[in-house]
């Protein structure tokens, strides 16, 4: 951490740039064009590569995507987790609760980061401190934000533990992580999440790792607590059953990039993009049994060469002329409502070869993979 | 050791389609863990992974296998595979029993019952290239000419949707849906009707899962296999599936054709189960059935029925005495949807519905009093 600190001084986002003008009031969370990239010692990966979404308050968003789009950055990046370097945020604003947080000082973020916005993570094994008490470190956090005695913080951190419906708090607090079960490690994540009393929980695939029977107990609790306490919710997930049923709106991701936004029913009922459509296609449960699953061809492409057109032009089964040397710009279709692909824009907007190209037959290249 | 009502049950008595050749059979599978301890390294216990488990698998057939983690489903994979010994109880292929075998048939029955794995990083050596991957079980098998195993690795390799010159590559080279088809081509490169397909998916992303999915139903049809498809992810599970087993704590609770147990599940555990799984049409807005509590441990299961802990239905019905004190056994409750439920009659939508409405989602890390 200290070297984040360290380098703050001659990162190229600090230096006092200029940044655009603030969002309106009921904006909680504006993520301008914002690019993470990590200089690694084979190039440089554009983990992130220039997200703009936004998140009113008390809303609940699901930023969704496979392994390796570049989700986890995004969350990480607005918590200001990055190491830099190997990462460095290369553009972007990130406007919190009206300010502009990537020029604070780490130290004033610090102050925002676990109280008015806070991160439940995926492990609640590896998230928690193995050798602290799971009161001690609730404690701690109430510590770190507020005027407070340790009895009243131990006191908090018991009355949260209650609250996200652990049995027995007293005794549950003086317990280590590794004295409880999964599920509720995870319920001690969220109670240690909303200590604070935060704007703004970000919960990065909190079920991921937990039994069906026990992802239902965590989202009802999430769910459940979200409204309690009406902070404003980014779900990072892969799953998009868990998206359906847990936020309003919904933005998926794609090598870096968001693809589409909406809301979760015009999302999931009507995709725009190729990629979504794919996506939801491939899940068992939307096709019956002895019918053939959706394969979206080939795989991610490779961080290092990305496409320089439409990154998901080699895979895609629509993909025509324009597509292979022009990147789509996200096309606002609705208001909240917006894909990045050239088949949403009318003809007159779309690149060079437009004249074929919504006749044209659907461009197959070797890139992708066999089957 | 092992559980006479388990072990008793009539074969015929199971949920099953038509009158097709029966290719692997369990009988009253049991597989005990012992835990050491004390001052001694004595044994102080026993983690009890299967306990008392029977089925039949037709050839042709997917039989799926679904339950939480801890819950036996792997042991349970491992030992029909005769990868564990079971403690107690049987396993027959094409009806020979492989306790019966020799050391030297069960290595020349091996090849024709197979394991897919589910970590498609781990279950391949780094160090070894595709052609000694696939090839091992070949040599292993006795096929001593470098020609024909390298023609095998190539086919396998082609099934599979593989490029038949990746032969010199090694693992690295591959992403992990390539990983994963070379597993499975390791598994097919020794002719097997039989595979266990442990989690296969699981590690995979949605695009990439389905992918697999199809290419292992392909191969099914292609070379006329038979799966024992063990995993968690019930949508994955209802949609390769013919007949599907609820597994829970060691034993199988329910076992039923696929459409019958997603259409009515009749144990209380498959009913949350079922409620369990987010649904990704966002129009549907149903209140779940929320489980209380974790799985118990399966060192000191709980007495009776192993769900009493969490059962709802008990609840419901005023904690009768015989859910604690008598294990149910599985039980014809009608059109061969087998069930180990002493009120399997009572379980039903509107039940689950009703015990659902009154749920609080908070107060549910606790189990039941008992």
């Amino acid at each position: 951490m200290s070297t984040v600190v360290d380098l703050e001084g001659v990162s190229p986002v600090a230096e006092g740039r200029a940044v655009g003008p603030p969002p309106p009031a009921d904006v909680l969370l504006d993520v301008r064009g914002l690019k993470t990239y990590f200089h690694v010692m084979d190039g440089t990966v554009a983990a992130v590569d220039g997200v703009d979404f936004q998140l009113k308050r008390g809303e609940t968003l699901g930023l969704v995507g496979e392994s390796g789009c570049g989700k986890s950055v995004t969350s990480l990046t607005i918590m200001r987790l990055i190491d830099i370097p190997p990462g460095e945020i290369v553009a972007g604003e990130i406007w919190f609760d009206g300010r502009e947080i990537l020029s604070l000082p780490m130290a004033e973020t610090r102050k925002i980061r676990g109280a008015d916005m806070s991160m439940i993570f995926q492990e609640p094994m590896t998230s928690l401190n193995p050798v602290f008490t799971v009161g001690n470190q609730i404690a701690e956090a109430v510590k770190a934000h507020r005027q407070v005695s340790n009895r009243g913080a131990w006191n908090r951190a018991v009355e949260m533990l209650a609250a996200v419906g652990i049995p027995s708090p007293e005794q549950r607090a003086k317990q280590y992580p590794h004295e409880l079960s999964g599920g509720m490690r995870q319920r001690v994540m969220i109670a240690m999440a909303l200590s604070c009393d935060p704007k703004l929980v970000i919960a990065d695939e909190p079920t991921t790792a937990l039994d069906v029977t026990i992802q239902a107990q965590i989202l009802e609790l999430i769910k459940a607590m979200q409204q309690r306490t009406g902070a404003a919710l980014l779900l990072i997930t892969h799953d998009l059953a868990v998206v359906a049923e847990t936020v309003q709106r919904m933005a998926v991701m794609y090598a870096g990039k968001i693809v589409e936004t909406g809301t979760a029913e015009d999302v999931l009922l009507d995709p725009k993009h190729p990629y979504t459509q794919g996506l939801i296609t491939s899940i068992p449960s939307n096709v019956p049994r002895g019918q053939r699953l959706n394969v979206i061809r080939g795989t991610v492409p490779n961080p290092f060469r990305m496409p320089v057109g439409c990154r998901f032009e080699p895979r895609c089964p629509l993909a025509f002329e324009p597509c292979r040397d022009s990147d789509p710009p996200l096309r606002t279709l609705d208001p909240g409502r917006r894909a990045a692909c050239w088949l949403q824009y009318p003809l007159s907007e779309r690149p060079a070869g437009r004249d074929a190209a919504a006749s044209s037959q659907p461009v197959t290249t070797e890139r992708v993979a066999k089957r | 050791m092992s559980d006479p009502q388990a072990s008793a049950l009539p074969a015929e008595a199971h949920a099953e389609p038509g009158q097709t050749e029966v290719l692997v059979s369990a009988k009253g599978l049991v597989k005990y863990f012992p835990i050491m301890g004390g001052l001694l390294r004595r044994k102080i216990g026993d983690v009890k992974a299967v306990d008392g488990v029977s089925f039949n698998i037709h050839r042709g057939e997917v039989f799926g296998l679904v339950g939480e983690s801890g819950c036996g489903k792997t042991t349970l994979g491992r030992t029909v595979l005769y990868l564990q010994r079971p403690t107690a109880g049987s396993v027959e292929v094409s009806g020979r029993d492989l306790s019966s075998l020799k050391p030297r048939e069960l290595r020349r029955i091996r090849s024709r019952i197979q394991l897919i794995f589910q970590d498609p990083y781990g279950s391949l050596n780094p160090r070894m290239p595709v052609s000694d991957i696939i090839g091992e079980g070949l040599l292993a098998q006795g096929m001593k000419s470098h020609a024909a195993r390298m023609k095998k690795v190539e086919d396998s390799l082609e099934a599979v949707g593989l490029r038949r010159d990746y032969t010199r590559r090694y693992p690295h080279e591959f992403s992990g849906g390539q990983r994963q088809r070379i597993g499975i081509a390791r598994a097919l490169a020794l002719d097997p009707e039989f595979i266990v397909c442990d989690e296969a998916v699981s590690a995979l992303d949605v695009s990439i899962q389905s992918q697999i999915l199809n290419l292992l139903l392909d191969l099914r049809r292609e070379f006329n296999l038979t799966y024992l498809f063990i995993a968690h992810n019930l949508s994955v599970i209802e949609y390769v599936s013919d007949r599907i087993a609820v597994m829970y704590l060691g034993k199988l609770v329910e076992v039923a054709m696929a459409d019958q147990l997603f259409k009515q599940p009749r144990h209380p555990y498959s009913v949350a189960l079922l409620s369990a799984i987010p649904n990704p049409d966002p129009r549907v807005r149903r209140k779940r059935l929320v489980l209380r509590g974790d799985v118990p441990s399966p060192a000191n299961p709980p007495s009776g029925c192993r769900f009493h802990t969490r059962c709802w239905l008990r609840e419901k019905l005023g904690n009768p005495e015989q859910c604690s004190a008598i294990d149910p056994p599985l039980r014809d409750i009608g059109e061969g949807q087998m069930t180990a439920c002493h009120f399997a009659e009572q379980v039903g939508v509107q039940a689950a519905s009703e015990v659902a409405a009154t749920q609080s989602v908070i107060e549910t890390a606790a189990a039941l009093p008992d």
